[in-house]
């Protein structure tokens, strides 16, 4: 046992630390200064402090240029792990400025702790190869998700969704944490690199019943974090209750860490076990199990979406396609394809806070996010509409937008995962099939916004200022990384290589 | 090196696309909205035909896709939310088959870019047998937009719910996207995937053989179906898919002479399929807001508006084939390049073109010369149709119909020019189309496939 460096141990968690006295400062501040200002300026104020605090956290992350790994890979700081973690700091800070514009609870601060909280829990979700600090972590960012979830009190559907997603998120917590102990009883370490020598060391041609068990059940504790089917049935409930910024957290900050940790575990934990998805020669192991996550995921969700007619619940079964199309990029599991599936979940990410940014005004004004109460949105607000129509078209994979060159780079590493064949040449064809049945519901959303007529009500929408300017950015920036995409993919490429995987 | 071979159809493009301008000059809901997805769609348009790379022409064939679904959709007519959508899920399934083919090819091959010269260079490595499995899949994927029987389904449909400039662009160069993608990447990049199959299918040797069977299904089909149709833009819409059939059956043909006609059909069907639309959208359908044949005729069209009808008599004979316009030289190559490869379709193309004669005549007969129409009779208000279309503004007195105004008489003179100077000078787009059909790019195609 080596002891235990606490200064070094401190000095890696700066980014973090900050984060953490950023939500004290913020909570002290509101209730002691901001106190009688309107709700309007305390959510202003304590957002902008955060955005502040996590704009800090992200210049600590990029002025550290030093690589450590403490008490074997319980934390860690490698170019990956500051890429993601600068990726999941971005993509709060949208969130956070999506926030600064709501007003629907009188707990500013204790809001914007929650948001903070759960992003610290999504740092040190990828700051480590630690069954334990996975654990610990993940249980941090799903508390405060829980919380966030159901933080508008006076909504009963809010409430209800909120229990529902706890007590599903606790079950699979549970499953996650059995498939953790035999993890931990087959390789007697809780780090991932020691597990996957032990797994190694043992493996016979048939697979270890335990470590079978143990793949299910992570792939279940997981697959509910992802929102992948059969694991997404607190999905639609959540994104249409949850206050917009917590829908937009779940849908991004959540999704960035949750995949990230997926595909750690499986590729340095169960690599040994990795089996394949081939459909003649199947052999097994998780890639198997998550390739039926996987079409699971792209059946249930964009077949369900088809019969949406709430924005918000088309955006949640949407998503969970998404995870199902991600999925494959875990099943290649090569270098490009996390490159790939980073570029994915992040470009995935900033859509969709836009998404909820478009809804959040289309509700202050109309008290709605049924499909219906987009009419007329191309006249009434021009600049909303164009960045509804860039956001959908995005994630429906329409070039040259940044969605497009998500899936396209997916498929290629998927193809090339493994040279000579192509196990995985069936998953792609159907998540390119499913990809057009997609369009039909993407275009659905954009009927209602552009071709439906206004019922003479072409009055300018009202909305806060900071949201439109947000889905607008937001929207550029989805064009730009769609124009340039391999600023984005080859700064995940290299910071995987530095990082020597 | 293949800059000289993009001009002729990225020519006519533009003579459609101000054309199409020039008739859309009515336009009054949402102007500005219009033209902007109408210059999206032109400028995408011009893409497909410029790129030199096939990711690049990929990504523009798909964005030709949007603005081809708005303008339907906000400004079409009949059935028009469901035309859209058909016609915007048909394109990205072809797409995304297109997708697949390119990813596929790329992956397999080992290119190190995505430019088409050095695509085509490297997918010579590849295995004949990938190619017989991704070249029908690409072809097919361009092929649907270009209206091969059996996937043209979503042709008529879209044509007829379009706005007047939407179908022009639609039939005149969009289609024409779908042939040029199977031309340009889907043969160049599997030219082994047209040699003949290990084992023929009741009596099907090849990919090519069944493309080539499928136009020429098409070109009978699209033409048979046109002759019943009481819609007059639908009868434009399925000569559309019998004229596609042509370009189709060309590109099959593997010889020169064919190859080039395909290429020269889709110029003239592009100007002439443009035309017609032009007369049945905005010269007709926007003064009569009726397209029923049956109530057309008693309309009196062709005193009412010589303009128009003088304008589709010139239109259909010369889509009819009449010489000395753009169809005659293009389908006349079409079929002597047919006889070499395929005598037995060559002979049931030429009933196509019989049964073209038909619909045209049936057409022309049936809108604007079955009303009343001698010169003793011209004092008389024309019949009222008896069956109206409820809620039809059905104008009693041809009288009333605003005359023909400028911006169409432009554009008519425009198109109907640009065809004859191709029927009369076919030289100068065959200067250019032939060289380039010897370029490096078809070498594959000369070498390794059944080329005559």
């Amino acid at each position: 046992m080596t002891s235990v460096n606490y200064t070094q141990l401190l000095h890696l968690l700066r980014p973090e630390a900050l984060l953490v006295v950023t939500a004290l400062v913020t909570m002290a501040l509101d209730l002691l200064a901001f106190r009688r200002g309107s709700l309007r300026q305390r959510f202003a104020a304590c957002s902008m402090l955060a955005v502040l605090g996590s704009a800090l956290s992200i210049a600590l992350i990029v002025s550290e240029r030093a690589n450590a790994s403490l008490l074997d890979g319980l934390l860690l700081s490698n170019p990956l792990t500051k890429a993601v973690q600068i990726s999941i700091l971005a993509i709060t800070i949208t969130v956070l400025l999506l926030t600064a514009s709501s007003r629907f609870t009188h707990h500013v601060s204790e809001y914007i702790l929650l948001i903070l909280a759960a992003t610290v829990g999504g740092m040190l979700l990828v700051a480590t190869e630690d069954l334990l600090v996975i654990f610990l972590s993940l249980e941090l960012l799903s508390l405060s998700l829980y919380i966030l979830a159901a933080f508008d009190k006076r909504s009963t559907r809010g409430s209800e969704a909120a229990l529902k997603y706890f007590l599903f998120g606790g079950m699979s917590a549970a499953f996650l944490l059995f498939g953790f102990s035999l993890l931990y009883g087959l390789g007697n370490s809780t780090s991932l690199p020691a597990i996957a020598t032990a797994i190694a060391a043992s493996q016979s041609p048939a697979l270890n019943p335990l470590l079978a068990v143990a793949i299910v059940t992570i792939a279940i504790g997981l697959g509910f974090k992802v929102a992948a089917a059969p694991l997404h049935f607190w999905a639609p409930d959540v994104y249409e209750a949850a206050p917009a910024p917590s829908a937009a957290l779940i849908a991004s900050t959540s999704k960035v860490a949750s995949f990230f940790v997926l595909f750690q575990i499986a590729t340095i934990a169960l690599l040994p076990a990795a089996g394949s998805a081939a459909l003649r020669h199947p052999a097994r192991g998780w890639v198997p199990v998550l390739a039926i996550l996987s079409v699971a995921s792209m059946f249930a969700g964009n077949l369900g979406a088809l019969r949406q007619f709430s924005l918000r619940r088309l955006v949640a079964y949407s998503a969970v396609a998404h995870a199902g199309y991600m999925l494959i990029a875990i099943c290649a599991h090569t270098a490009d394809s996390l490159a790939a599936l980073l570029y994915y979940v992040v470009t995935y990410a900033l859509g969709t806070i836009g998404l909820f940014a478009v809804i959040s005004c289309v509700e202050e004004d109309a008290g709605s996010d049924l499909l219906p109460a987009l009419a007329g949105l191309s006249r009434r607000s021009p600049v909303l509409a164009a960045s509804l129509a860039i956001f959908t078209l995005s994630l429906a994979g329409i070039p040259p937008l940044a969605g497009f060159f998500a899936k396209f780079y997916l498929f290629v590493a998927a193809l090339q995962a493994s040279p000579g064949s192509t196990p995985l040449l069936w998953l792609v064809v159907l998540a390119i099939a499913f990809s057009c049945v997609s369009l039909y519901y993407y275009l659905q959303v954009l009927k209602h916004a552009f071709v439906s007529p206004a019922d003479d009500n072409i009055t300018p929408l009202r909305a806060p200022f900071l949201t439109k300017l947000l889905a607008a950015a937001l929207a550029l920036l989805t064009v730009l990384l769609g124009c340039l995409p391999h600023l984005l993919i080859n700064w995940f490429g290299a910071a995987i290589i530095a990082s020597g995987r | 090196m293949t800059p000289l071979r993009l001009r002729p159809r990225t020519q006519a493009a533009g003579v459609i696309a101000i054309a199409g301008v020039l008739f859309s000059w009515d336009i009054a809901e949402r102007t500005n909205e219009f033209f902007a997805f109408y210059l999206l769609l032109i400028g995408s348009v011009y893409g497909v035909f410029l790129a030199s790379d096939v990711f690049l022409l990929f990504v523009f064939y798909e964005i030709v896709i949007i603005p081809k679904y708005f303008l339907i959709a906000i400004w079409g007519s009949t059935r028009r939310e469901y035309g859209a959508m058909k016609l915007a899920i048909y394109s990205f399934v072809g797409s995304a088959m297109v997708l697949g083919g390119i990813i596929a090819a790329y992956a397999v091959s080992g290119a190190h870019s995505t430019s088409l010269a050095d695509l085509v260079a490297a997918s010579s490595h590849l295995s004949p047998h990938f190619q017989l499995i991704a070249f029908p899949v690409v072809f097919v994927g361009f092929a649907i937009l270009a209206g091969l029987w059996p996937f043209h389904t979503w042709a008529p449909t879209g044509h007829v719910a379009a706005p007047t400039a939407a179908s022009m662009l639609l039939a005149g160069v969009v289609m024409k996207l779908g042939a040029y993608g199977c031309l340009r990447v889907a043969m160049t990049m599997f030219p082994l995937g047209l040699a003949p199959w290990a084992h023929p299918h009741l009596g099907i040797h090849s990919w090519r053989d069944l493309f080539a069977l499928l136009a020429a299904i098409g070109i009978v089909y699209g033409a048979l179906v046109a002759l019943v149709q009481r819609d007059f833009k639908f009868v434009i819409g399925y000569s559309s898919v019998s004229h596609m059939g042509f370009i189709l059956l060309g590109l099959m043909t593997l010889n020169l002479t064919g190859l080039s006609g395909a290429v020269l059909q889709m110029v003239s069907h592009g100007l002439l399929a443009g035309l017609l639309f032009a007369v049945v959208g905005r010269m007709v359908y926007a003064r009569t807001h009726t397209r029923e044949l049956s109530l057309l005729g008693p309309m009196n069209l062709n005193r009412a508006l010589p303009f128009a009808a003088v304008t589709f008599v010139i239109a259909a004979v010369a889509s009819m084939g009449l010489p000395g316009f753009s169809g005659f030289v293009a389908e006349l190559m079409i079929l002597l390049g047919a006889w070499r490869a395929y005598p037995l379709l060559a002979c049931s193309t030429g009933l196509g073109i019989l049964i073209g004669v038909a619909y045209i005549w049936r057409t022309m007969q049936k809108a604007f010369f079955s009303g009343t129409h001698s010169e003793d009779e011209n004092h008389r208000v024309p019949q009222v149709p008896r069956t109206w279309a409820p809620g039809s503004e059905l104008l009693s007195h041809s009288e009333a119909l605003a005359p023909i105004t400028l911006p169409e008489k432009l554009g008519t003179i425009l198109l109907i020019a640009s065809s004859l100077v191709v029927g009369l000078l076919p030289r100068l787009l065959l200067d250019v189309v032939q060289p380039a059909l010897s370029s490096p790019l078809f070498d594959g195609l000369r070498r390794g496939g059944p080329w005559q």
